[in-house]
C-alpha cells in the first residue's frame, strides 16, 4: 500500500469507505478523493476530453486538469467535480467520466489513433459543407461525443444560500503570508476574514517539511491558525474560495459548505456564494506549480512535484515506489529529498539546467531532458536525454515535473488589470494597483521564499489597515527559509511526440504551432482556435506554457506576446450557488392583497401582476369554463352588484402646502383647481410628452391628496414624483409616501352599491352627500375609512378603503351584504371586460409609445401651467390624422371572434408591412353586448368611424373584417354612472 | 459597487437605480421652447473618465443622489444630495 506511516494531517483512526466506478475502497478523514484514490494504488482516474487519452491526477489544488468526476447520486449528482478538492466522507460515491464502456477500455480511444487528424481547428475545416448537413448531422454527432460530466437533469433538492459579510480586511488565502496578515490585522482589533479554499488553513505549510519558528511549519500553521480563532474580531472562513474581484471592494466568494457531507443536516446549504464588501484586501493566494511540455507528458504517474510533496507531507500518500524528478529549478531538489525519505526509490533526477549542483539521489542528469514516456494505463518507464545527447530509458512509476510557479494573479486582472512579467521568476505578477483596495502578498506576489511571504503578509496588513485609519503594531517575522529563487526557464522539449500543455482540453505544443503557422497572432485568436486555457481550470497550469511557446515561434518576448484575460470565477460556481433561496416559488416576493384568504376558500384562479396575485374569477359550481364565470360576473355587476380588491392600484400620499403645485407639475391636467371632496382622473407625461400612467386623484384637504397609479405603474411613478419634489423643485415644501400597502381598498360596483354600502357605513350616503367623482371621510363599524364614488366598469360604483389590517373582514363583510342582493365577487377577466365595455385604457393602450392625442386625451394637456412632458407632446409627428388614434372595433358579423394583436388593414389591401394601419390592443366578449368588442390603434382612427378594416393575426392565423365604432361600448353617455 | 448615501452610508449597488447624466436636474424653464427640451431629454456626453450622474436609493432611503463616477474604473468620487447641489 503506498499509504506511509506516522505523518501527515489525515486521522488514521478515523476509516471512511467510498466508491470509485463502483469498486468499495477506503481512506480517512483528512483525505482528498484524490489522495484516498493514489493510497489504494489507483493511478487511472480519468479519460481526456478530446482524444479520450489514460489520465490521472496532475496536481493536489484546484488547479486540477485532469481528475475530474461525478460525484454522488440520483438529483444531486455533481459532474466534474476535481478529486483533489473533493474530501473524502463516508459513503462517497465517484465515478468517472468521458469513457464507454469503463477507464481501461474506452471506445473513443480511436480518437487518439486519428489525432494527426483532430488537430487545432479540425471542426472548423472539417464541416464546413454541405452546408445543410451541419444542423442535421454533424452538430448533433459532435455534441454527443463532445462533453465530460453529466447533470441529473432534475431539480435540486438541496439548498444553496447567498450570503453577504463585511470585514476591514479580507485575506484571501491562509498560506505563510495570508496567515501573517490576519494575525497582524487580528491582534490590532481590525473585522478581519480570511478565506481559504482549502478545508485545511496553511496552504503550501501544510505540505512542505520547512521549519518556521523552530518547529516544522504545519505546526506553526496550526498555532497560527488557533490563535487567530481565538479571536473574536477574525472570521475564519475555510472551504471558501474567493471567486471574482468587483467594484468597490466587493469580492463573491463560495464556501463549500456541505459538499464534504453525504446529506447536509436539515436546512444547511450545501453550498453558500458571499458577497463580501472589504475595505481593503490582502490577496495571498500562493502560486501554482506549471509543468513542462514534453513528449507524452500525460499519463497517469505524472505530477507536479509540489503535488508530490503534497500528497507525501500532507496526505502521507507515496504516489510511487520508482521516482524519477524533472526540474528547472531548484523545488525538484527538495522533491527528490522529501521521496527519499518516504522510503520511495530515487532513480534519476533530470535538471534542465547543466550547471544544476543536484544531490546524491539517484541518477543526477544536469542539463538532462526527458525525451519520451511508456505505459499505456499509467507511467512504466522514462526516456531521458542528457546533456551530451545520450539517451537512457528507465523505469519509473512517477514522474515528478516541476517547471516553475505562477503567482496566481487571477483575482488582479479580474477590473481589466494586466499581470507583468517578472524575469527574475519567469512568472507574471499582478500589476500593483490593479484592483483598488487590493494588494498582493507573498507567493502570489512573487515572492516564493517562506520567510520573504511571512515578512510580507505582515508589512501588507499594516500598510492596508494604515489606509484606512488602523494602526497595527508589526508582529515579529518567525525564522524560516529564505533562499532566493533559483530558476532557469525551460518550457518545452524538443523532440518527437506529442508533448500537452492543456491536460483538460488536449491542447499539444503542435497545436500551438499550427495556430502560429496560420497566422494566429494575436494570443486572444491562438487560445480560441487551439481551445487551450478554455476548460474548467481555465489554463492554471497551462496558460504561461503557450504563451511561452508562441513567443517562441514567433520571435518576441513573453511579455510582448501579452497574455490572455482572467475573468471571473476563479473556479467553477455551481448556478445554483448563486441563485441561492431566488429559485420556484422563491424566485421572487408574492404580493397577496388583503382579499387573499377570501380568494382562495372560493376557489379564485390567480393571476400574476407583477409580484401580486390577483383573483381573476371565481367559479361558482357548474362553470367549467373561465368565460362562464366572467360572463356571469360581467352580469351580476351590471345588474345588482360586485365585489372586487383594487389593493394592489398604487397609493401615493401626497402632503404639504405645495401639494396641488406638485399635481399641477406632474399631471398634463390641472390638479389645483380641484375642490376638497372631490376626484379627478389625471393624465401623467413623461418629458418626452408621451403617456407615462393615468390614475385618480382625490383632494382630501387643502393641502392633502391621495393619487392612485395603475398597479404596474406603482413603482415608477413613485420614483418619479420623488425625481421632481427632490430633483427638479427642491424648494416645494410636499411630501410623497407610498401608502399601497397600507390601504386596503375594494370597488364596489353595481346599481345595488349603494345599498350595500349603508348596510355597513356608520351614517349611510346619497347622491346629494356623495355624488359622483366625490370622496370623504366615512366610518365603518367605528374604523375610519375613505370612500371615493368612482368607476372603472362604468356602474354606480364606489371604492371603499380601510387600514389594511381591517382588509380581510370588510371584503367578507361587503361580499355577504353583495350575495344577498344577488351580487358577489368578481375577478379581474370581469374587471378588463368592464373597463373595455367603457373604452377605458390600461397599460395594453399606454405601453410607452403612445400620446394623449393617441388616445384622445389631447386636449386635457393644459396650456395655463407647466408640467413634465408638456413642452415636447407639442412636437410634430405627436399629434394629427398620420398617428395611429385609439378606436373601437366589433365585428362585421357578430358572430365572429376578435383576436388581440392582430393588425389592421383596409379591404382590399395587400397584407405587407407598408400597408399596416395599426394593431389590437385589447379584446373581449361582452356578455353585455352579446359579440366581440376591441380596442386598438388605427391611422387616423377618429376619422374613420364607420369604415371596415380587416383584423389580420399572421401570427395565428385568420382575418375578421370589422367595422370602427367609437368608444365607450356601453353606457355612452354615462347615466349608469351618475345613477 | 457600493455607494455611500449621505443619508443612510455605504451600501451595496443593488439598493439603487441608475437614472443618467445629471443634467436631469437643469430642467430648462417652460418657455425655453421645444429645442431647449430635445437637448434636455435626448442629448447626452458620454465621457470616458469623471461623470455626473442620479441615482435613486430605491431601496433604502428614496434619496435622489448626484454621484460623480469614473466610467472607464467605476470609483465613486463624490456622492450627495441631488436636492443640495443646485
Amino acid at each position: 500500500m503506498p499509504r506511509l506511516p506516522e505523518r501527515g494531517l489525515i486521522d488514521r483512526n478515523r476509516t471512511l469507505k467510498f466508491r470509485f466506478d463502483g469498486t468499495q475502497l477506503t481512506g480517512h478523514l483528512g483525505d482528498t478523493l484524490a489522495s484516498a484514490l493514489l493510497a489504494n494504488d489507483v493511478r487511472l482516474v480519468a479519460r481526456s476530453f478530446k482524444y479520450h487519452r489514460p489520465r490521472g491526477v496532475v496536481t493536489a489544488g484546484s488547479e486540477e486538469p485532469n481528475a475530474l468526476m461525478q460525484i454522488g447520486q440520483g438529483r444531486a449528482v455533481s459532474p466534474n467535480t476535481r478529486a483533489t478538492v473533493q474530501e473524502l466522507y463516508n459513503g462517497l460515491r465517484a465515478e468517472s467520466q468521458n469513457r464507454y464502456p469503463s477507464l481501461a477500455v474506452d471506445f473513443l480511444q480511436v480518437n487518439d489513433f486519428l489525432s494527426s487528424f483532430l488537430s487545432a481547428g479540425f471542426y472548423y475545416k472539417t464541416f464546413m459543407w454541405p452546408k445543410a448537413l451541419w444542423e442535421k448531422l454533424y452538430e448533433p454527432a459532435i455534441r454527443k461525443a463532445a462533453g465530460l460530466g453529466a447533470l441529473s437533469g432534475k431539480d435540486a433538492e438541496e439548498l444553496f444560500d447567498t450570503a453577504y459579510a463585511h470585514c476591514d480586511l479580507l485575506v484571501i488565502g491562509s498560506g505563510p503570508a495570508g496567515l501573517m496578515a490576519a494575525l497582524t490585522a487580528g491582534r490590532a482589533g481590525a473585522r478581519v476574514i480570511l478565506a481559504e479554499e482549502d478545508f485545511v488553513f496553511g496552504g503550501r505549510l501544510v505540505s512542505e517539511r520547512l521549519e518556521v519558528d523552530g518547529q516544522s511549519c504545519a505546526e506553526w500553521a496550526a498555532w497560527a491558525v488557533a490563535e487567530l480563532d481565538a479571536l473574536p474580531n477574525v472570521a475564519l472562513m475555510r472551504r471558501t474560495t474567493v471567486t471574482g474581484a468587483y467594484d468597490g471592494g466587493t469580492f463573491g466568494a463560495l464556501e463549500r459548505v456541505a459538499d464534504h457531507m453525504a446529506t447536509p443536516p436539515e436546512f444547511c446549504p450545501r453550498n453558500t456564494f458571499w458577497r463580501i464588501a472589504a475595505k481593503r484586501t490582502v490577496l495571498a493566494g500562493g502560486a501554482i506549480e506549471r509543468g513542462i511540455a514534453f513528449p507524452w507528458n500525460d499519463r497517469p504517474g505524472v505530477m507536479t512535484a509540489g503535488a508530490v510533496r503534497s500528497y507525501l507531507n500532507r496526505f502521507a500518500v507515496c504516489p510511487g515506489k520508482d521516482a524519477v524528478v524533472f526540474t528547472n529549478n531548484d523545488d525538484g531538489l527538495r522533491t527528490a529529498q522529501d521521496l527519499e525519505d518516504a522510503g520511495a526509490v530515487v532513480r534519476a533526477v533530470v535538471d534542465t539546467r547543466p550547471d544544476a549542483q543536484i544531490g546524491t539521489w539517484g541518477r543526477a542528469f544536469p542539463g538532462g531532458q526527458i525525451v519520451s514516456t511508456s505505459g499505456h494505463l499509467g507511467l512504466t518507464s522514462v526516456t531521458i536525454r542528457d546533456l551530451n545527447g545520450v539517451e537512457t530509458t528507465m523505469p519509473a512509476d512517477l514522474l515528478a515535473v516541476s517547471g516553475g510557479w505562477n503567482p496566481s494573479v487571477h483575482l488582479t486582472c479580474h477590473m481589466n488589470g494586466r499581470p507583468v512579467w517578472d524575469a527574475d521568476i519567469s512568472a507574471f505578477v499582478p500589476k500593483v494597483g490593479a484592483v483598488p483596495g487590493l494588494t498582493s502578498a507573498g507567493a502570489a506576489a512573487g515572492r516564493f521564499s517562506t520567510h520573504a511571504a511571512l515578512a510580507d503578509g505582515a508589512e501588507a496588513a499594516i500598510a492596508q489597515l494604515a489606509d484606512i485609519g488602523i494602526s497595527a503594531s508589526p508582529v515579529e517575522v518567525p525564522d524560516a527559509e529564505d533562499a532566493p529563487v533559483a530558476i532557469t526557464p525551460f518550457w518545452h522539449v524538443d523532440a518527437p511526440g506529442r508533448a500537452w500543455l492543456d491536460l483538460q482540453n488536449d491542447v499539444t505544443t503542435k497545436d500551438i504551432a499550427l495556430a502560429h503557422q496560420e497566422n494566429f497572432r494575436s494570443v486572444e485568436h491562438m487560445k480560441r482556435y487551439t481551445t487551450l486555457g478554455m476548460a474548467t481550470d481555465q489554463g492554471k497550469m497551462s496558460n504561461v506554457g503557450g504563451l511561452a511557446i508562441m513567443a517562441e515561434l514567433s520571435g518576441r518576448e513573453i511579455p510582448e506576446v501579452g497574455t490572455t484575460t482572467f475573468r471571473p470565477p476563479y473556479s467553477p460556481v455551481p448556478i445554483a450557488a448563486m441563485a441561492g433561496r431566488h429559485g420556484r416559488d422563491q424566485f421572487q416576493p408574492h404580493r397577496h392583497p388583503p382579499s387573499h384568504a377570501l380568494s382562495l376558500e372560493r376557489g379564485a384562479s390567480f393571476v400574476e401582476a407583477g409580484l401580486w396575485h390577483r383573483a381573476a374569477w371565481y367559479p361558482q359550481p357548474g362553470e367549467t369554463r373561465w368565460r362562464q364565470s366572467c360572463d356571469r360576473e360581467v352580469a351580476m355587476v351590471r345588474n345588482a352588484v360586485g365585489i372586487c380588491d383594487v389593493t394592489t392600484l398604487g397609493k401615493i400620499d401626497i402632503q404639504g402646502p405645495d401639494s396641488a403645485e406638485l399635481l399641477d407639475f406632474v399631471y398634463a391636467n390641472a390638479f389645483s383647481t380641484l375642490k376638497v371632496g372631490r376626484v379627478r382622473y389625471g393624465l401623467m407625461l413623461r418629458e418626452d410628452g408621451f403617456v407615462m400612467d393615468d390614475g385618480t386623484t382625490a383632494r382630501l384637504g387643502p393641502t392633502h391628496y391621495v393619487m392612485t397609479t395603475t398597479t404596474a405603474a406603482a413603482g415608477q411613478v413613485m420614483a418619479h414624483l420623488e425625481f421632481v419634489r427632490q430633483c427638479l423643485r427642491p424648494g416645494w415644501e410636499v411630501s410623497v409616501t407610498s401608502v399601497t400597502d397600507q390601504w386596503a381598498q375594494f370597488a364596489v360596483a353595481g346599481p345595488a352599491s349603494r345599498e350595500v354600502l349603508n348596510k355597513l357605513l356608520d351614517v349611510p350616503i346619497d347622491d346629494a352627500s356623495m355624488p359622483y367623482m366625490s370622496c370623504g371621510p366615512v366610518r365603518i363599524g367605528g374604523v375610519d375609512g375613505r370612500l371615493f364614488r368612482i368607476s372603472f366598469s362604468g356602474e354606480h360604483a364606489y371604492e371603499l378603503a380601510v387600514p389594511a389590517r381591517h382588509g380581510d373582514a370588510l371584503v367578507r363583510e361587503l361580499t355577504s351584504q353583495a350575495e344577498a342582493r344577488g351580487g358577489g365577487l368578481y375577478g379581474m377577466e370581469a374587471l378588463n371586460v368592464m373597463r373595455i365595455e367603457k373604452g377605458f385604457i390600461t397599460h395594453a393602450e399606454i405601453h410607452g409609445r403612445t400620446t394623449a392625442d393617441d388616445i384622445g386625451m389631447g386636449r386635457m394637456v393644459s396650456a395655463k401651467k407647466d408640467a413634465v412632458g408638456k413642452v415636447l407632446s407639442t412636437r410634430p409627428g405627436l399629434h394629427g390624422p398620420e398617428r395611429q388614434q385609439l378606436v373601437g372595433v366589433r365585428p362585421v358579423d357578430p358572430g365572429e371572434r376578435l383576436r388581440s394583436g392582430g393588425h389592421f388593414f383596409d379591404e382590399g389591401a395587400d397584407v405587407k408591412p407598408s400597408a399596416d394601419l395599426g394593431y389590437a390592443t385589447s379584446v373581449c366578449h361582452s356578455p353585455t353586448l352579446g359579440h366581440d368588442i376591441g380596442l386598438g390603434f388605427l391611422v387616423n382612427g377618429r376619422a374613420r368611424l364607420g369604415d371596415r378594416v380587416r383584423l389580420v393575426d399572421k401570427l395565428r392565423g385568420g382575418e375578421v373584417l370589422c367595422e370602427v365604432v367609437p368608444t365607450p361600448f356601453v353606457d355612452p353617455e354615462g347615466g349608469r354612472l351618475r345613477g | 459597487m457600493r455607494i455611500t448615501c449621505p443619508i443612510c452610508g455605504a451600501r451595496d449597488l443593488r439598493e439603487f437605480t441608475y437614472r443618467g447624466d445629471a443634467i436631469l436636474l437643469d430642467r430648462p424653464s417652460e418657455d425655453a421652447g421645444p429645442e431647449a427640451f430635445i437637448d434636455y431629454v435626448h442629448l447626452r456626453d458620454n465621457p470616458a473618465g469623471e461623470h455626473d450622474e442620479l441615482w435613486h436609493h430605491a431601496m433604502g432611503c428614496s434619496a435622489w443622489l448626484q454621484v460623480r463616477r469614473n466610467t472607464v474604473s467605476h470609483e465613486i468620487l463624490s456622492v450627495a444630495l441631488a436636492r443640495e447641489v443646485r
